[in-house]
């Protein structure tokens, strides 16, 4: 893995920025999990600069997908209290300060 | 003209024959008759006179299509051309004679009554005549009836007009024959309509998709920490996957193997192997009743000999032509052991084996490596079962893992690292040193022992003991001098002082060396006349072992201090020497008592004895290979079950169960708790000391004579 190979060259370095994506807490299935946990990727890489549209990325890919009434919030700082449908959230940080959560009510 | 009236004359007559058989005869003189008259020719009042000539001349008289009276210039007038033409085809036809027909097509309407009709006579006149039946047969099966009969026909319906009823009865019979026409004025086509069902509504509440509540709040430093976490659970994870190696036991060993393949062979491989120890479970039921429940009874009728069953015998196919070097019984796996094979003879080396083989499973090898040199010796690690080190007879030494699925070894010395340059005889692991890296020694005919220690990617080779021969140092090629060495064929390590060894040669001798010394040894015994094969420390006894050799005995020996060793130095004698009329392959003590060792002979049997019970004899003395000359090479006793495995030099393996005769213990007194480990060894130290104690009170005249 590429992060790993990077990780070690700035092992002393303390102030490192972490990349990869980091799944906080899903009960997706494997699969779907890394479905979408590769769209978010995809969608923050996409819209670095604008996180309504990758939100909006997300969340419509994922309607597509997995049927309608999908919710995506993007951001760096915010409290959130959901109602999911049971496997069909993930919780994940991306980017070292992207907080990315999908979750699917409806 | 006669000849027709002579024809229709004939004619008749036939008819008249055919309707009446019976006017026979005087018909018949009638025919002569009309013969005898047709003679007379009867020429026409005005009939020309001719003569002969004219009688004979011929007119030739062409006849043609053309009709003589049509006329040839017809003439039309043609509206296409508007003019007169002549029309080219003129009608050619001429009627000379016409008359209307009264014949009727069969399949016609108008026949089909006139046969109806026939049909009805015919019954009727059944009745009254039988002589008249075979006229009406002929009328009815005609398909053509000729005019005069039918009207010949309807006079004989008016005839028979008075039996109405006849008639009427056969109607029926016609009816039936014909199909019945629907009455077109008569006829009403019917419908009918279902009725409706009222709708109904009905509906059912479904429970709604199960859900839960997630709550979290979002701030740099919380994404900060969770990478931090992490990254630091990473890296634990790759300190640990170094040493994990050592930790992950055979537990995990299935676990990676169907993990690391993915293909789709492998993907079944768990299910296979299960369906494969159950038909084995199946298939060798019998002896594993045997193995776990049958007891020689015989045992009770013979005071002390006991028996071997053979239970499972292990054959490989690839190891057919190979001996079996060493034998080692996993130190974790009750039922599992691994056995090396390897030639023993110098003029037929190839390939080797390592083949671990589980009691589960007797028909093929639970993982097998296969090497390019032989495989001579063998030993599991008794800490981390999945490593196996290995000595070949190249010289090299290799460390094999049975978790990874690697074709070869993990570690191989090279010529470069150190390598014997003899085979190497037996291997050892050790516990692992002070910085924790495991190691082993390693013992080969060029003289050295080696202590090989694991580094990461790395063996590294200490030499050390060299065994030399002081007293003959051999001609060099240009007269140097060149201290001879020995060549050792077997070590064994005691088991509590840890830097003590014992070392078989080749020249019979046994040294009992100190890992502290690497030049000079503790003691020596001059043991055997012929080559040892196996040196080994009681297992209870700190100071006794044993030995084999080729020179056919087995000797028991005692650890003596250092001051008795210099009073009497070479006058070294065994406590016990047993003869057993052949090269002695391999001696093993019994885990369970300190008296009792096994031992195999290259003829073939197995020998198991007893001190406590008989100094003198085995207790037990058997043929265990199958063919004649197939020669026994080592012998290990199962850690946990009363059975031992017999390895043989055509690569097969021989499990033996002890009879109880063989493995007798002293009887526990009644009540008494169970003794714990350490009672029990002191016991068995007890049992030993006792016997010798016997030997070593007349030391002198037992060895002498």
């Amino acid at each position: 893995m590429a992060e790993v190979t990077e990780e070690k060259k700035a092992d002393a370095d303390l102030k490192r920025v972490h990349t990869y994506p980091l799944i906080r807490h899903s009960d997706m299935n494997d699969e779907m999990k890394t479905e979408a946990m590769e769209l978010c990727v995809t969608a923050c890489e996409k819209f670095a600069s604008n996180n309504e549209n990758a939100a909006k990325m997300i969340k419509d890919t994922m309607d597509k997908k997995f049927g309608a009434s999908w919710h995506a919030v993007v951001g760096e700082g915010y409290g959130f209290e959901i109602t999911h449908e049971v496997k069909n959230l993930l919780y994940m940080f991306f980017g070292g300060n992207m907080a990315i959560i999908l979750w699917k009510c409806s | 003209m006669p000849p027709k009236s002579k024809n229709s004359v004939a004619i008749e007559r036939k008819r008249s024959r055919r309707d009446q058989d019976d006017l026979t005869d005087t018909a018949e003189a009638a025919e002569q008759d009309d013969w005898m008259q047709a003679k007379a020719l009867v020429k026409p009042d005005d009939q020309l006179e001719l003569t002969e000539a004219e009688l004979k001349e011929e007119f030739t008289r062409i006849l043609t299509a053309n009709n003589p009276h049509a006329p040839q210039n017809i003439v039309r007038y043609s509206f296409k051309e508007r003019q007169f033409k002549q029309t080219s085809s003129v009608d050619q036809l001429a009627v000379h004679f016409s008359m209307d027909g009264n014949l009727l097509h069969k399949d016609s309407e108008e026949a089909r009554r006139q046969m109806n009709r026939t049909e009805r006579q015919s019954v009727v006149k059944e009745e009254p005549t039988e002589s008249g039946e075979p006229e009406a047969a002929a009328a009815s099966t005609a398909a053509v009836e000729e005019v005069t009969e039918e009207g010949g026909a309807e006079g004989e319906v008016k005839d028979d007009g008075g039996e109405e009823g006849a008639a009427t009865a056969s109607k029926g019979a016609k009816a039936k024959s014909e199909k019945k026409l629907t009455n077109q004025f008569n006829y009403s086509e019917r419908a009918s309509q279902t009725y409706n069902n009222p709708f109904r509504d009905r509906g059912t509440v479904t429970e709604p998709p199960p859900r839960a509540s997630f709550s979290s709040n979002v701030t740099q430093w919380e994404i900060y920490d969770a990478y931090q976490e992490d990254f630091e659970k990473q890296e634990k994870t790759k300190e640990k996957k170094v040493p994990g190696r050592k930790e992950e036991g055979k537990t995990k060993k299935k676990f990676t193997m169907s993990e690391s393949s993915s293909d789709d062979i492998s993907r079944v491989e768990t299910a296979a192997k299960i369906v494969e120890r159950m038909v084995n479970q199946n298939t060798y039921d019998d002896i594993a009743q045997d193995f776990k429940y049958w007891e020689d009874v015989s045992d009770e009728y013979r005071d002390q000999e006991g028996t071997l069953l053979p239970l499972w015998k292990f054959t490989f196919e690839k190891a057919k032509k190979l001996a079996i070097t060493s034998v080692c019984w996993s130190p974790m796996y009750r039922d599992l052991y691994a056995v090396s094979c390897g030639s023993y003879d110098f003029m037929k080396q190839g390939s080797g084996l390592i083949i671990f083989w589980t009691l589960k499973n007797p028909s093929f090898p639970e993982c097998y490596f296969e090497t390019d040199s032989g495989v001579m010796c063998l030993d599991i690690h008794p800490q981390h079962p999945h490593l196996i080190c290995a000595g070949f007879y190249d010289g090299s030494v290799a460390v094999f893992s049975a978790v990874e699925r690697k074709e070869g070894p993990i570690y191989r010395c090279t010529a470069k690292n150190g390598k014997h340059t003899d085979p190497v005889w037996q291997v050892r692991w050790q516990k692992d040193d002070a910085d924790n890296n495991m190691n082993f020694y390693s013992i080969s005919s060029d003289g050295r022992i080696c202590l090989w220690t694991i580094l990461k990617n790395e063996m590294i080779f200490q030499d050390v003991i060299r065994l030399l021969l002081p007293d003959v140092p051999a001609e060099g090629p240009d007269g140097i001098k060149v201290p001879t060495t020995g060549s050792g064929t077997a070590f064994d390590f005691h088991q509590q002082k840890d830097y003590l060894f014992l070392v078989g040669t080749e020249e019979g001798k046994v040294h009992i060396c100190s890992k502290a010394y690497t030049s000079h040894f503790i003691d020596t015994i001059n043991a055997h006349n012929m080559a040892v094969y196996k040196v080994c420390w009681n297992r209870f006894h700190p100071r006794i072992f044993i030995t084999c050799s080729a020179d056919w005995t087995v000797k028991i020996w005692e650890m003596r201090d250092t001051l008795e060793k210099k009073n009497e130095n070479e006058s070294r004698k065994p406590l016990f020497s047993f003869d057993l009329n052949n090269c002695v392959g391999d001696v093993a003590w019994a885990p369970y008592s300190s008296t009792v060792f096994a031992a195999v002979t290259s003829d073939g049997k197995a020998f198991v004895y007893d001190l406590n019970v008989n100094k003198y004899e085995p207790l037990c003395e058997q043929m265990v290979a199958q063919k004649k000359k197939t020669k026994l090479t080592h012998v290990d006793f199962n850690p946990t079950y009363p059975m031992l495995i017999v390895g043989d030099d055509r690569g097969s393996v021989i499990s033996l169960k002890l009879s109880p005769n063989l493995r007798k213990m002293k009887a526990e007194k009644k009540g008494a708790p169970p003794p714990d480990e350490a009672t029990k060894i002191q016991r068995e130290i007890e049992k030993l000391e006792k016997i010798l104690s016997m030997v070593r009170e007349q030391p002198t005249e037992a060895t002498h004579s």
